[in-house]
């Protein structure tokens, strides 16, 4: 055997491997913040927000694609039924503060979550998108018919309230700091479960499921789980996005959002923390910038193209392509 | 008198839509032994290791672990009783270092994984055993490599650490050596000697002269059904079991050594 090397010295050398890593981490985390903490200064606030929302709807989705494996066709049920769940408390129950209107949102779509999952677990690639699409549709036609959504007009003039009671969140900037905190807090917690213990199970579930099972483990409680987590964080980013628009339309719940955030996803780099962010930023910036000017009636054909482009030519999308570049060419 | 076993099955039968995989299979295995499972492509062997880890479920009969009827139990709870299984087509984690393949396996007696809360430097604590793992099939120095970067006989070293780091009772081996060249056979042939040591295992194997060297007891799977068992000059002396084996064009043990790559249904 080999006699030059010495197992203590590799696992030394991973451990500082890895506090390297989380040392890089927490540099992209800080200028992202700064960034973000700035960005409102520069730019209309409710725009950012918009953006933030649908990054965060998107971070959700990535946990469940990305990182377990799995396609869900049907995450729109999880942000409409929680801007839904909020926009009717917070309109309707004066005395709600909007913290608690927002919670409520996370619980319904977290609920829902469970139900959908526990549905559609068992069922593998293809079919366990169709599962979801399918069950979807079904939240889609019950928020049609129900009259508390509004059906077609959707539910307006939701009030934004008071944060705790105690802060004015109809000031722009204050609404801009309560979103970027839940969604900086959400980004560090779907970090933190990519490389926790639980994370390492999930990546092994999506590497090789049955070698997983021949493990001991139990996958589709991992599974179930995640597709929980993603749902309520799904939840609470509609349930912010319905407070910040102070609407709730069906367009949430439509099976288009559910392929926008594949969308996102895909094109921001799926597998990886910041893709699905700067896929959410990119696609609503295209899609605002297209709808300013004479291609309006091409939004949808041109985002289609870059789909098709990101699929064919850049499948680890806009930052898996540039960490290939930073390993190629830094070392 | 089921005592002496460690795993028994009674009148095992697996239907496929009016095809019969396995037909009436009764396996003993003895506690030590190392017991390897043989017969020609098709014959039902990988059928019968997914039965026994309920990859598929039994269409009728009895699974019995130490006495005790496993038949109902799922193959998670299966490999948490300690029958770990390998597969035929190397099952690794692929874009995982060798360590965090091993850890994975460690993971699931360590009893955090589901903290989803907790932090990824908690898992460092497991290290030492997977060094210890890894040194044990001669992987350390690849420690931190990404298994896909590994030659094809490493990946099933790790494989072999990996399924050990479960301290199973019981190991299943789907064809060790398939697909390897002869100085990766003796170096698994080795280490399968080792890894026996205080345990027990069943393999099946096409490399009949891997078998003669490693295995106490064989039995012989022809369509779905037990042709015979004994030890190795016992079985290779059966007319029945060249005729069937090596087939009637007396091609000999080459033909029979030449890796299959029939055998799909392993990869389900």
């Amino acid at each position: 055997m080999n006699q030059t090397f010495n197992p203590a010295s590799i696992h030394q050398a991973i451990v500082e491997q890895q506090k390297a890593q989380d040392r890089k981490k927490m540099i992209v985390n800080g200028v992202l913040l700064l960034l973000l903490m700035a960005a409102p200064f520069v730019m209309y606030p409710v725009f950012l927000m918009k953006i933030l929302c649908f990054a965060l709807f998107a971070v959700a989705f990535n946990l469940l694609f990305g990182f377990t494996g799995l396609l869900s066709f049907g995450h729109a049920a999880f942000l409409a039924s929680g801007g839904y769940t909020t926009g009717y408390l917070l309109s309707n129950f004066s005395g709600l503060t909007t913290e608690l209107g927002i919670l409520a949102g996370t619980a319904t779509a977290t609920a829902m979550g469970l139900v959908f999952a526990l549905l559609s677990i068992r069922r593998q690639g293809i079919y366990f998108a169709m599962v979801t699409l399918a069950l979807a549709q079904l939240v889609f036609f019950f928020f049609v018919q129900s009259e508390f959504t509004g059906g077609e007009d959707g539910m307006h003039g939701i009030p934004r309230g008071e944060l705790f009671g105690l802060i004015n969140l109809e000031d722009n900037l204050n609404m801009y700091y309560f979103v970027l905190a839940v969604f900086i807090a959400c980004y560090l917690l779907v970090q933190r479960i990519v490389s926790s213990p639980y994370g390492q199970i999930l990546k092994a579930i999506k590497q090789n499921e049955p070698r997983a099972v021949s493990l001991g483990y139990n996958v589709d409680r991992y599974k179930i789980l995640a597709f929980v987590i993603s749902a309520a964080l799904a939840g609470l980013a509609g349930s912010m996005k319905s407070v910040v628009f102070q609407l709730a339309s069906l367009n949430d719940a439509h099976w288009h959002m559910s392929g926008e955030v594949i969308l996102m996803t895909l094109v921001g780099g799926m597998g990886t923390l910041l893709g699905p962010v700067v896929g959410a930023t990119f696609v609503v910036n295209v899609e605002y910038q297209l709808s300013q000017g004479p291609l309006r009636d091409w939004v949808d054909p041109i985002l289609g193209g870059i789909f098709v482009l990101t699929v064919l030519a850049f499948r680890s999308g806009i930052v898996g392509e540039l960490q290939k570049f930073m390993r190629k060419n830094l070392g | 008198m089921s005592e002496q076993y460690v795993l028994e099955t009674r009148n095992l039968v697996k239907e496929f839509k009016g095809f019969v995989a396995v037909n009436d299979v009764n396996l003993q295995i003895r506690q030590g032994d190392i017991h390897a499972l043989i017969g020609p492509n098709g014959a039902g062997k990988t059928t019968v290791f997914n039965l026994l880890t309920k990859f598929l479920i039994p269409t009728r009969g009895q699974i019995l672990y130490r006495g005790e009827d496993i038949t109902p139990l799922k193959s998670a709870a299966i490999a948490r009783k300690g029958i770990v299984r390998s597969f035929q087509i190397s099952a690794v984690f692929p874009h995982m270092t060798a360590l965090e393949n091993i850890r994975v396996a460690l993971q699931t007696a360590e009893g955090s994984s589901y903290s989803f809360w907790k932090s990824g430097h908690s898992l460092h604590k497991l290290n030492e055993r997977c060094m210890e793992l890894l040194e044990s099939v001669g992987l350390a120095e690849f420690a931190n490599t990404t298994t896909v970067e590994l030659a094809y006989g490493r990946k099933r070293a790790l494989e072999l650490a990996t399924t050990l780091a479960m301290e199973p009772q019981l190991l299943l081996l789907d064809e060790p050596t398939q697909g390897m060249g002869s100085e990766d056979v003796d170096r698994v042939v080795a280490l399968v000697r080792k890894a026996a040591q205080g345990r027990t295992v069943l393999m099946v194997e096409h490399n009949l002269s891997v078998v003669s060297k490693l295995c106490d007891r064989i039995t012989v799977l022809a369509q779905g059904a037990v042709l015979t068992e004994g030890d190795y000059q016992t079985v290779s002396a059966d007319p029945r079991v060249r005729e069937v084996y090596m087939g009637s064009d007396g091609s000999g043990e080459r033909g029979a050594q030449a890796p299959n790559q029939e055998n799909v249904e392993a990869a389900q």
